[in-house]
């Protein structure tokens, strides 16, 4: 492993051999937000209302109370993250703290040596270990290694509803997608979209075929597909589970252009609450943002919420859910000591204090501590916050989000395959040919 | 012409100035050439862009040029090259001659056409994003149903975007390419014209196209090799979308890349893009022709 590293950086340093480029490249970096003064460390995060003013304030309080060892935050746009990151550590330029969605990119950055293993670090603080959700714990880490400490929320994917259009339908809320198959031509007849998706996204389309899947054949469908197991997507189950979606699709399920709207920009919220749309399957942080930009849309209770509703002989316990067990922080393994050691300290004392909960709380997200329940019935949002607490602690099966589960290269050939499959450029069976060809990847 | 040059001046003159190309030369090395070299040897490795890199031999240049995508992607970058080199050309070209006027007013348009070229390609394309979002874009904004097309979510639909965004950004350069080029050419021969009876379409067409044959090789050089990289506006736009429907050589090579993992294959493109600009460039520079750096004035 040594050698080939040392292949790798002497590989760099041929590519920017001339002296010229070597210090231009080198004051790059150290302007660069990769970089920190002595006696600070660096973390990223992303941006974002409302997590970026939390993600915020607990750096901010940390760094009053550790006026010798500072954090210094840099925010980034999600999607944009997504290859800073990666860039950044490759070029030894990573934040001492780096904030990740675990899964298949953490074991990326784990077998290339590029983060700490903290399991010696949980075992000497049994207390950290105990105060979070043991069910955070396996997308944070590789085999038996924790490589990140888990933080802040859990995000379960909720099929969200506008009850309003509901009531003005004169529809009821569906329970099985044979009742979702039969609400969609009474919606288009009314003149709204039955569902809501900022299709351009991509990964707001898988988080359907994630529900499908486990609605059909069960998390075991997805499991053998992560597992490495050959012709895994060829599953029967799983075929099945895809042309349901491109029934969805072609029987206008969802509004009309998807393909052009993007989520990171909120529009696919904001045709839910404009009652331009009837539904939409989004990650439970969008409470938030839908409380926030949506006028009286959630305070007036027409913001309805369930779990993705069964398929009639499917194999899934409807209890399931998918989305993201939590969030999570792993330690750059080029930092120095002294940063290494902050970056511990704010572990241990700067993330999810009871000041930091109460802000989760408020913005309608679950922080992923133990016992946290008993403090959710005071909030405003209180029905909301027992729902999401109830879905992840009593599913039967909480699956990572695929794309974050998966190894970088599978999940961009995921997500373009997802692409075509929800604009009917290829049929199910040529999707799971191509999602076979890179099993394992 | 008044000055007497002798040999040896010349001489001696050449040979101090030399030294003038080397900070060029070592920015072109150093940014140009070694990276280039790094991108070759890169494409016979495999490497995620984080871990170890390891040798791969042919395996990727196999992979990628037996992929269906590379054919595709190939035909993306020659349609979006060919059509937004004909859309740009004419528009240019007229828009050019129209300022090259001395007029108060024209001064005042050309200013205002310029504005386009002041803005990042990034910011316009999250501009027309939002304008042409179908549900809270500029068609419902102004309650114009043709505009709420699914401008993005179709494949025809979203190249003919592309093709529109990168004509109104770049327009503006070319037409002041244009309008240097129909400045440089002497009124006299106007003045012949008039006095032989040619109108103002036939002056057009038979003296200020001519002339301006160089400048038209030039503006179409930049046009046709910028077009093989253009990548930020498309990348923020659509992402190659709809599917693969504006996936250009320069995108997919990031994408596989940076998102993927996959910098051999991605390196592998990389060297086609370079092979493919070159080839065009030397391409261009014969159309134009041996004397292709030579003035058409009179009288030079």
């Amino acid at each position: 492993m040594d050698s080939q590293h040392t292949s790798r950086r002497s590989f760099l340093a041929l590519a920017a051999a001339t002296p010229v480029a070597a210090t231009a490249l080198a004051s790059c970096g150290s302007s660069g937000p990769g970089a920190a003064k002595a006696g600070e460390a660096t973390v990223w995060y992303l941006s974002g209302a409302p997590q970026e003013t939390i993600r915020q304030d607990a750096v901010d309080a940390f760094n009053e109370a550790n006026p010798d060892g500072k954090l210094a935050v840099t925010l980034f746009q999600n999607d944009a993250y997504k290859t800073k990151i990666k860039t950044a550590i490759g070029a030894n330029q990573a934040p001492t703290i780096i904030w990740t969605w675990g899964g298949g990119g953490l074991k990326t950055y784990a077998d290339a040596g590029q983060v700490e293993d903290l399991t010696s670090w949980f075992a000497e603080n049994p207390d950290i270990k105990d105060k979070l959700f043991a069910t955070a714990f396996p997308a944070g880490s590789v085999g038996d290694k924790i490589y990140a400490m888990p933080c802040e929320t859990v995000s379960p994917i909720v099929l969200f509803t506008n009850k309003a259009v509901f009531a003005q339908v004169g529809v009821e809320e569906p329970t099985t997608w044979e009742e979702i198959l039969a609400l969609v031509p009474k919606f288009n007849a009314a003149g709204i979209a039955p569902f809501s998706l900022g299709g351009q996204s991509r990964w707001t389309n898988m988080m359907w075929l994630e529900f499908m899947f486990d609605r059909v054949g069960g998390p075991e469908v997805f499991d053998a597909v992560f597992n490495g197991e050959a012709d895994a997507w060829s599953n029967p189950a799983s075929l099945q589970a895809l042309t349901m979606i491109q029934d969805l699709v072609k029987a206008n399920g969802f509004i009309n252009g998807f393909q052009s709207i993007t989520a990171d920009s909120n529009a696919d919220q904001a045709l839910l609450y404009t009652g331009k749309a009837a539904m939409m399957l989004h990650g439970a942080w969008t409470y938030g943002s839908m409380k926030a930009d949506g006028g009286d849309f959630v305070s007036k209770g027409d913001l309805g919420y369930m779990n993705f509703p069964s398929v009639a002989g499917g194999k899934g316990d409807p209890s399931n859910t998918v989305g993201n067990p939590s969030s999570y922080l792993a330690i750059s393994s080029k930092a120095t000591e002294e940063q290494k050691t902050i970056a511990k300290n704010y572990f241990k004392t700067g993330l999810l204090t009871d000041k930091e909960n109460e802000a989760w709380i408020a913005s309608g997200s679950v922080p992923i501590v133990n016992g946290i329940d008993s403090k959710l019935a005071a909030s405003d949002d209180a029905e909301w916050l027992k729902f999401v607490y109830d879905t992840s602690a009593n599913a039967a099966n909480f699956a990572q989000s695929w794309d974050q589960a998966l190894s970088p290269t599978a999940a961009e050939e995921l997500l373009n395959n997802i692409e075509q499959l929800f604009g009917l450029g290829i049929t199910p069976e040529q999707f799971a040919t191509n999602m076979n060809a890179v099993i394992g990847k | 012409m008044g000055t007497v040059i002798t040999p040896s001046r010349t001489g001696r003159s050449t040979g101090s100035l030399a030294w003038l190309v080397l900070p060029a030369l070592v920015m072109f090395v150093g940014f140009g050439i070694i990276p280039l070299v790094g991108v070759v040897v890169l494409s016979f490795t495999n490497w995620d862009g984080i871990g170890a890199i390891t040798p791969a031999g042919f395996a990727n240049w196999a992979s990628v040029l037996t992929d269906p995508g590379l054919p595709h992607a190939l035909g993306v970058t020659f349609l979006v090259m060919f059509l937004s080199w004909a859309v740009q050309t004419p528009l240019s070209i007229l828009l050019g001659v129209f300022i090259a006027g001395h007029q108060k007013y024209r001064a005042v348009l050309a200013v205002l056409y310029f504005l386009p070229l002041l803005l990042s390609s990034a910011a316009i394309a999250i501009a027309y994003k939002a304008l042409l979002d179908p549900n809270f874009g500029l068609g419902a904004g102004l309650g114009l149903p043709f505009l709420s097309q699914n401008w993005l979510g179709r494949p025809a639909l979203a190249m003919g975007v592309v093709i529109f965004i990168v004509s109104w950004q770049f327009i503006p350069f070319h037409s002041l390419i244009y309008q240097g080029g129909v400045r440089q050419i002497p009124k006299s021969m106007y003045e012949a014209a008039e006095i032989d009876g040619a109108g103002r379409v036939k002056q057009f067409f038979f003296m200020t196209l001519p002339q301006l044959k160089n400048t038209i090789i030039t503006s179409s050089t930049l046009m046709i090799v910028g077009s093989l990289t253009f990548f930020d506006l498309i990348f923020v736009l659509t992402g190659g979308g709809p599917s693969d429907a504006t996936r250009v050589l320069a995108l997919d090579m990031y994408l596989r890349g940076f998102r993927g993992s996959l910098m051999g294959p991605a390196s592998v493109i990389a060297t086609i893009l370079v092979l493919i600009g070159l080839a065009l460039a030397l391409l261009l520079q014969r159309l134009g022709g041996r004397g292709g750096a030579s003035s058409q004035l009179e009288g030079a």
